[in-house]
């Protein structure tokens, strides 16, 4: 099956100088100064424009974003519960698929895309994902991804990178901060065979529109993961958060790619990185680390790198990449 | 035209909802609702029913999914039991406030522990306040009719509030019973379709689910209040209206012989029958005992209620679920605080009673009004048993 591969042969890009006005998601909202995350929603709701069907979950872009009598919505747009935006959504894609069938609702060609932190993504809201995925909806699950429970006040979640200072991993006598390695979310979504994965970073805007895109205009569902810099989480300066979202990047710590049909596709190849202290310093929650702690995390990145390409390379034997 | 049939109370439950030409159906089976989803996913795959069948991996997205279809405008059933049922807690608070009109079929289930899959209201009472209007089923053809009855309550624009029907599970789901399978132009001369009054829409966009701060907290909870009570007067005016179309009347309250009984039993769900022949036996032996049934459990019918018992000197309340740490099970506990605002009333005794479907007979129902009777003559305290305990 190449869903995918047939749906974006024809795909029109989104260029610097083509990036869409329309603003579905509003200013005017209440996101911390520097949002990382905000700025990665308004980019992603860009992308689709105004047949932007969203559902959020719990967290901070709902809360920010939707103060009683007050909305920074122009879309349709439902918040439920915590950890349930998938099967929302799903049940939004089938009750308007029955009755467009049905022909009691005209086919406005609607995108239905699902917003979730990384604590509704790959916590609490994991089951209803997969389940999701795994029904095959068409829709498009974006995780905005802070590495902790902002909302609540910076508690740990399992896409807490290793090392991390949260309130819940808390650096001690015992403690090195964060005790595991980052649950690996996109590579959860791509086990489940689905047509299209990605991960974006807000550092390259574009490529996040472009992605976004890409996942709403493929049929059935689509996830897309996208690092969402929290400066008041992370405990660094507010005017770092887009330097930050592209260091991630550069360091090989978050790296940006596809997952088309199966296929593995490097979108942006980091041939010199930067080493993960260069990442780590600027952010104090990392700066408990010892530099035995800082090897560690460089060797696992390093792996993981190795890894990611080994799956490049064996997905695209014809052109050997 | 109707026609009788014999059928399973779960596939009455599923052919009104055929009946109802239902858009979407979410659901995780769990016994004893599972013949009720299998039915349905059956008349879909066979296109009878041309629906969408969510096949979600849990209640809690269930009730979701429920969620989702009902704000994109469609008509949506989903049905479950005990444990499925906890699992859906949170959301079916959500549901009412969103003021979506979802039906669920609840067949009543014992919650654990000890994990048991028969029958008792201990389910439904912990679902007590969630806000949606509940009806209980006696028989078979209570269920068909009140499923129907549900679509045309819950969707009505000056209710637009979800709706359960609460069916016993195994007593009335895995029975099969002579039904009245009305026509499909019976109901929709009776249900017309759904026409929501607001929707995910891109044409017209609304934000649903915004964030309650203190200072509207109050006045939203007020308002789905106000909703769930201004529901009373037209849940009655379709039962009146399905009298009419379908020859068969239902109401908030059901009563048999209370007229001048002395003592009256009060019963919600399917052993009401069973109490029902106690009553005539009863009566055949020359006491004054009747019989109220409780069909619509929220809005609590308050008036009604009161009317039907206002010659009554004992009431024996018949609970199917536990309050632990209460005085009494939960139906009493509303009886009681119902009839405290009255100044007066009769006797209360109340006893819990089959739980997890162990049986309760016409003689445990003589032996409650037997015991109720002494203790209210010989001025005890308000009596409260788990009856038919093993010692």
């Amino acid at each position: 099956m190449m869903l995918a591969t047939e749906a974006l042969k024809d795909f029109e890009k989104i260029t610097p100088k083509k990036i869409p006005e329309v603003e579905p998601f509003s200013q005017g909202h209440r996101a911390c100064q520097g949002c990382g995350e905000v700025l990665a929603l308004r980019l992603a709701a860009k992308a689709v424009g105004e047949k932007l069907i969203a559902v959020s979950a719990t967290g901070c872009m709902e809360i920010i974003s939707s103060p009683y009598p007050q909305t920074a919505w122009k879309v349709p747009w439902i918040h439920v519960a915590f950890e349930n935006a998938a099967a929302v959504a799903s049940g939004v894609e089938a009750g308007r698929k029955a009755l467009i069938r049905k022909g009691r609702f005209p086919d406005d060609g609607a995108k239905i895309v699902a917003f979730a932190g990384d604590g509704g993504t790959a916590d609490i809201g994991m089951q209803a994902l997969s389940g999701a995925l795994e029904r095959g909806h068409d829709f498009t699950y974006i995780c905005l991804d802070n590495e902790a429970y902002m909302n609540t006040g910076v508690q740990r979640s399992s896409a807490t990178p290793y090392g991390a200072m949260t309130t819940t991993s808390p650096p001690g006598k015992k403690s090195k901060g964060q005790f595991t390695w980052k649950k690996n979310m996109p590579m959860i979504a791509a086990a489940h065979g689905i047509p299209y994965v990605a991960t974006a970073s807000p550092a390259w805007h574009i490529d996040l529109m472009n992605k976004v895109k890409k996942a709403v205009t493929v049929p059935g569902p689509a996830y897309v993961h996208i690092f969402s810099p929290c400066p008041t989480g992370w405990r660094c300066p507010p005017e770092q958060s887009i330097e930050t979202a592209r260091q991630v990047v550069n360091a090989r710590i978050f790296p940006l790619f596809e997952v088309i049909d199966g296929r593995f596709v490097l979108t942006r190849d980091i041939k010199k990185p930067i080493p993960v202290k260069e990442y780590l310093k600027g952010q104090r929650r990392f700066r408990h680390l010892k530099d035995e702690d800082i090897a560690y995390i460089q060797e696992r990145v390093d792996a993981d790198w190795e890894r990611l390409m080994a799956l490049v390379k064996a997905t695209n034997p014809e052109t050997g990449e | 035209m109707a026609k009788r049939v014999g059928l399973e109370v779960s596939l009455a439950c599923s052919e009104a909802v055929k009946l109802a030409n239902v858009d979407v159906i979410a659901a995780y089976p769990i016994t004893p609702q599972t013949h009720i989803v299998e039915h349905l996913s059956e008349l879909v795959a066979d296109g009878h029913l041309d629906a969408e069948f969510v096949p979600v991996e849990s209640e809690h997205s269930a009730m979701s999914a429920c969620v989702g279809s009902s704000a994109a405008g469609a008509r949506t059933f989903t049905s479950s039991s005990a444990q499925g049922l906890a699992l859906m807690h949170e959301i079916l608070f959500i549901a009412p406030a969103l003021r979506l009109p979802i039906v669920m079929a609840v067949a009543n289930r014992s919650l654990s522990g000890p994990i048991s899959i028969w029958n008792d209201h201990s389910d439904i009472m912990a679902e007590r306040d969630i806000g949606w209007i509940q009806t209980f089923a006696e028989n078979g053809q209570e269920v068909m009719d009140l499923t129907l009855h549900a679509f045309k309550v819950a969707e009505d624009h000056r209710v637009t509030l979800p709706m359960i029907v609460n069916l016993d599970g195994f007593i009335l789901t895995h029975v099969i019973e002579p039904i009245e399978m009305p026509s499909q132009e019976e109901v929709d001369a009776y249900l017309p379709p759904f026409e929501p009054q607001q929707k995910l829409d891109i044409a017209n966009p609304i934000s649903m689910g915004l964030v309650g701060v203190p200072e509207v907290y109050t006045e939203a909870r007020k308002a789905m209040l106000d909703a769930l009570e201004k529901s009373y007067p037209v849940i009655k005016e379709h039962w009146d209206g399905f009298a009419q179309q379908f020859g068969r009347q239902y109401n908030p309250i059901e009563t048999h012989h209370v007229d001048d009984a002395d003592t009256v039993l009060v019963t919600m769900g399917s052993l009401g029958e069973t109490a029902m022949t106690a009553v005539d036996e009863m009566r055949a032996a020359g006491r004054k005992v009747g019989q109220v049934r409780i069909r619509l459990w929220r809005p609590f019918p308050s008036g009604d209620f009161l009317d039907a018992i206002s010659g009554a000197k004992t009431l024996v309340v018949m609970d199917r679920a536990l309050s632990p740490g209460a005085d009494s099970g939960p139906v009493a506990t509303e009886i009681k605080s119902l009839i405290y605002a009255t100044g007066g009333g009769p006797y209360v005794a109340d006893f819990v009673a089959g739980l997890s479907g162990r049986d309760v007979t016409r003689e445990d129902f003589k032996q409650m009004v037997d015991k109720a009777e002494a203790a209210a003559a010989a001025g005890d305290p308000m009596t409260f048993e788990m009856w038919g305990v093993k010692e």
